[in-house]
């Protein structure tokens, strides 16, 4: 650590390349945040979240198989670690012929993930809504996907925004995972130009700040919109 | 205009309603007592369906379901909408404003017109007395109010008669009076109602018949001043003598 600190400020050669690199290196991290990064982030949530509210409705139907699916979809996603699904998506699939580009393979992998984990979140803020709210709706003469859309989801959605938010938090760290499917996302840009340079420190440091970023910026829009939904209760 | 026959509600093994026949007139307030557990509020949630009867007929206008036999989906939503329900607990939609929640229906199910909707909506509030409460939520209403906004709601759906299910039950006693009077001032316009309550004074007042129901049956119906005054079963005298 000292002797770090010390080539670093002892030697004004040193601390120029250093500096050098983290302003070179910093326009192709955010070039990979905002191409590859948060794009992949955005979609996946999106898919993730439309299949996790598809999953919780299953499981709170009162037909058998689709709870069964639902069940073993959960469970199989949230037994197995992420990269090994990625990894059966990306390169295992090929050998049976289905061969899937790097970018999709990620979306596909990280939106199940997606789907398994929140759908828990959602049934449970579904099944908080009380029950007075289902019969108030379907007195006024609603179908239950009406009473659904209209009366159950927008109260489910306000009490699942912070459970929710920590799953996007998590997810846009966990994109850095589909640097292992070769999708040039920041953490792969970021190896590469390390690998080039071998100032691993100083650039992953960097990668790493600008995670913080995006995390923290992202946290203070949860907290814009709890606040907005907060009018009414 | 309202006919029961027959209906009968199990729930597992518990038997909660053993054959209920009824008949209600057109305009005409009916108000059902009974001590709890007599399935007063079953047979009231049975009519629109809100619990699904084991067995019986029943049938508003010309609109009948047999639950004898398969009554399909579609034909439950029609028959719902000939009734306006009101909910001991209020049931407003929270993240809906009182007008909101009074347009909800007409707009989603009844395909209105935004701005028609929205005239009739602000008329209802105005008549149970919340004209100037049209753009508060639920939260910030107190119970009496939420529970006008819940007539309202039912109103604006236009149905043929009203249930209140213990609708001032969850008040504190100086919100009852302006439930009841909506409620008389209903009654007085002509519609059909039928009230679970526990207040005796509105059925004294307000209604045309009293029926008194234990243990799932009906067990006597007259006009209230007759009910009241000269009880003809025992059960409903000893009801009476322990309420009074």
């Amino acid at each position: 650590m000292k002797m770090y600190l010390n080539s670093i400020f002892a030697d004004p050669e040193r601390t120029a390349r250093l500096i050098d690199i983290a302003q070179s290196s910093f326009l192709p991290l955010m070039k990979g945040a905002i191409f590859y990064t948060i794009p992949l982030t955005i979609i996946t949530f999106i898919v993730g979240l439309l299949l996790a509210i598809l999953t919780a409705l299953a499981r709170i139907s009162h037909v058998k198989i689709f709870q069964i699916i639902a069940r073993i979809y959960v469970s199989a996603i949230r037994g197995t670690p992420l990269l090994v699904q990625l990894f059966i998506i990306f390169y295992g699939l090929p050998s049976i012929g289905i061969i899937i580009d790097s970018y999709i393979a990620a979306v596909i992998g990280f939106s199940l993930s997606v789907g398994a984990y929140t759908s828990e979140i959602i049934r449970a803020a579904i099944l908080s809504t009380p029950k007075g709210q289902w019969e108030a709706g379907y007195s006024i003469g609603m179908s239950y996907s009406q009473v659904l859309r209209r009366i159950i989801l927008p109260q489910a959605a306000r009490v699942s925004i912070p459970p929710l938010s920590n799953s996007f938090i998590s997810l846009v760290k966990d994109t850095s995972l589909a640097s292992l499917v070769l999708v040039s996302e920041m953490f792969r840009k970021a190896q590469e130009i390390a690998a080039s340079n071998y100032e691993f420190l100083l650039v992953y440091s960097e990668a790493a700040l600008i995670y913080w970023v995006i995390c923290f910026i992202l946290s203070s829009i949860q907290q814009m919109m709890e606040k907005k939904l907060d009018r009414y209760v | 205009m309202i006919l029961i026959q027959g209906l009968y509600k199990q729930f597992g093994k518990l038997e909660v309603l053993k054959g209920i026949d009824l008949e209600v007139g057109k305009g005409k307030v009916v108000v059902v007592i009974g001590p709890s557990g007599s399935g007063k509020t079953t047979m009231l949630r049975c009519l629109n369906v809100l619990e699904t009867p084991t067995n019986g007929v029943i049938s508003i206008e010309d609109n009948t379901l047999d639950f004898s036999k398969n009554v399909p989906k579609k034909n439950i939503a029609e028959f719902r909408r000939l009734t306006g329900m009101v909910f001991q607990s209020y049931n407003l939609f929270p993240h809906k404003t009182a007008l909101e929640n009074v347009m909800e229906g007409p707009i989603i199910v009844k395909k209105e017109n935004r701005d028609a909707a929205r005239k009739k909506a602000q008329a209802l509030l105005e008549k149970v007395g919340l004209g100037d409460k049209i753009d508060f939520y639920p939260a910030q209403l107190s119970g009496g109010q939420q529970q006008r906004v819940g007539i309202a709601r039912a109103l604006a759906m236009e149905p043929k008669v009203m249930l209140f299910d213990e609708p001032t039950s969850a008040l504190d006693p100086e919100l009852v009076g302006e439930v009841l009077k909506v409620m008389k001032d209903l009654a007085n316009e002509g519609m059909t109602m039928i009230v679970v309550t526990h207040e005796m004074r509105f059925a004294r007042e307000a209604a045309d018949e009293v029926i008194f129901m234990d243990q799932g049956v009906v067990v006597e119906r007259n006009k209230p001043e007759e009910i009241f005054t000269n009880p003809k079963e025992e059960r409903t005298r000893k009801f009476l003598n322990m309420i009074q």
